[in-house]
């Protein structure tokens, strides 16, 4: 599985570290409902099949948002968290 | 039919020509009391407990594929009881009790061979960790013996003591611990259930969950619907799929493992061991081959097979802890799907649909805990009341953070397990 860096390019996928769902990126308000939070923090979609998340380049400090194919592993996409609009 | 070793004389004997199918296939009829969904060690010791401790015998067990043909069948056959927080202690015991009693409760040969397992440590703060947890396993009632070096030595005079990154300090022995034949669990549930007319319904995939008014009444299968008023779903790695059919979510990702065999060799490894430093555990089959893993690939998969910088590093773990294996060839590698939770400690409990009863949840050590899954299970849906030592396993714990189960101490949240 190959990732690519925004800024490095493509790279092998051991310079990465998976940081979980991109659901990450859209936090609540501090003062959402309990059921929000939980939902944030702990329910997953836990898709078979096409997910975004999110990947940490561990070389240069990117926060990473891939395209990824839980099944096949095959990447789609990838594009710098910062830019993510949210 | 009974085995016996004296039926298998009498069959050699005989051409074996008397040996019977250990399960029918039957169709799946329109209705029943209760069904289990996955036919893998969780869902089939559900089914033979249902049947042989409350006497629910119309039930069904749905399989899409195979009966055993997911992570029962996939793991590296570890069975221990070494957990150091309650609500995991007293599971875990039970677990390993009915792991000791299991070949004659089902007449079966599951090769459970309790060998003993030694977690190895390798600094002063480990020690520490080790004998704790070894207390732990005491007060619960098991067995825990806290090897000093040469402890370690008597028993695996082929480790490296003298690496010089992570020199072995001792070790924590669980002589209870041991290994099983991972298949034969599942046979043996299955034609236990079976005989007390249990239905295994293989190639029978469910596509959905019929609920009306917050209680289920069915579900729709391959091979047409089937009504039932109790469902437990204990489908592993696949909860989240099957729970997206009763429009739900749950703390639940999958991710994969990997196990790796080697060929077969002379014995050499009499024992369960795991480093201590770098994730890697290791036992030797019965046929000879060395059985060995390590960590997770560490990122969200249902691919069931691994990628290979994980193979690479629980290879260098492995060289490292033992050069003396450092030639046997590996023969093959495999992956099963784990349902990591948060906390890294699974959930046996009712759902907010009445009838739809949940067990996942159990990571990378599910297999140890077939039979305490199944025994737990079974007195969840029979009688709606949680079994004591399973009563801890709550789903809430995620939303409320009490009672979180987190045997690792890095905090209750997803990828830290």
């Amino acid at each position: 599985m190959r990732i690519t860096c925004p800024y490095c390019g493509p790279r092998d996928r051991r310079e990465f570290t998976y940081r979980g769902d991109a659901l990450a990126l859209f936090r609540p308000d501090p003062g959402a409902d309990a059921q929000v939070w939980d939902d944030y923090l702990h329910n997953r979609d836990n898709r078979a099949g096409r997910v975004r998340d999110l990947w940490y380049h561990d070389c240069c400090g990117t926060w990473i948002v891939v395209g990824r194919d839980t099944v096949t592993h095959e990447v789609h996409g990838c594009e710098a968290a910062a830019e993510v609009p949210r | 039919m009974r085995y016996s070793g004296f039926k298998v004389i009498l069959e050699g004997l005989r051409g074996n020509t008397g040996w019977a199918p250990a399960w029918r296939d039957p169709d799946p009829k329109p209705a029943y009391d209760a069904l289990i969904i996955g036919g893998g060690g969780h869902g089939l010791a559900t089914a033979f407990y249902l049947a042989k401790n409350h006497g629910m015998t119309n039930i069904a067990v749905l399989e899409r594929g195979y009966l055993g043909g997911g992570n029962v069948g996939r793991n590296t056959t570890i069975v221990r009881a070494n957990y150091g927080l309650p609500g995991n202690s007293e599971f875990y015991s039970h677990s390993l009790k009915l792991w000791e009693q299991m070949e004659s409760e089902l007449n079966y040969n599951v090769m459970h061979s309790q060998r003993g397992i030694i977690n190895l440590f390798h600094s002063d703060g480990a020690r520490d960790a080790a004998a704790r947890r070894g207390n732990a396993m005491i007060n619960q009632g098991d067995d825990a013996i806290l090897l000093d070096r040469d402890g370690v030595r008597k028993l695996l005079p082929y480790l490296d003591f003298e690496n010089h990154r992570f020199p072995v300090y001792g070790g924590l022995y669980h002589p209870r611990g041991g290994t099983a034949r991972h298949d034969a669990v599942a046979w043996g549930y299955a034609r236990g259930a079976d005989s007390r007319g249990v239905d295994l319904i293989q190639n029978c995939a469910v596509t959905g969950i019929d609920v009306e008014a917050g209680r289920v009444v069915g579900v729709q299968t391959t091979r047409g619907p089937i009504r039932a008023k109790k469902i437990g779903m204990a489908v592993a790695g696949r909860t989240s799929q099957v729970a997206e059919m009763a429009g739900f979510r749950l703390p639940i990702e999958s991710l994969g493992l990997q196990a790796f065999g080697t060929e077969g060799m002379k014995p050499v490894i009499d024992h369960v061991i795991t480093f201590g430093a770098g994730h890697f555990y290791i036992s030797q089959s019965a046929k000879g081959g060395l059985v060995f893993g390590g960590d997770l690939d560490l990122y969200a998969s249902y691919a069931a097979r691994g990628n290979l910088p994980t193979a690479e590093h629980v290879v260098e773990a492995a060289v490292q802890l033992m050069p003396v294996i450092g030639k046997a060839r590996m023969l093959r590698s495999w992956g099963g799907i784990m349902d990591m939770s948060p906390d890294g400690s699974p959930i046996i409990d009712r759902t907010h649909i009445e009838g739809l009863y949940l067990n996942c949840g159990w990571c990378y050590g599910g297999f140890k805990a077939v039979p305490g899954s199944g025994y737990s299970f079974a007195h969840l849906i029979a009688t709606d009341t949680s079994h004591a030592p399973a009563a801890r396993y709550r789903l809430d714990r995620f939303r409320t953070g009490v009672g979180i189960m987190d045997e690792e101490a890095t905090g209750s949240q997803h990828n830290l397990h």
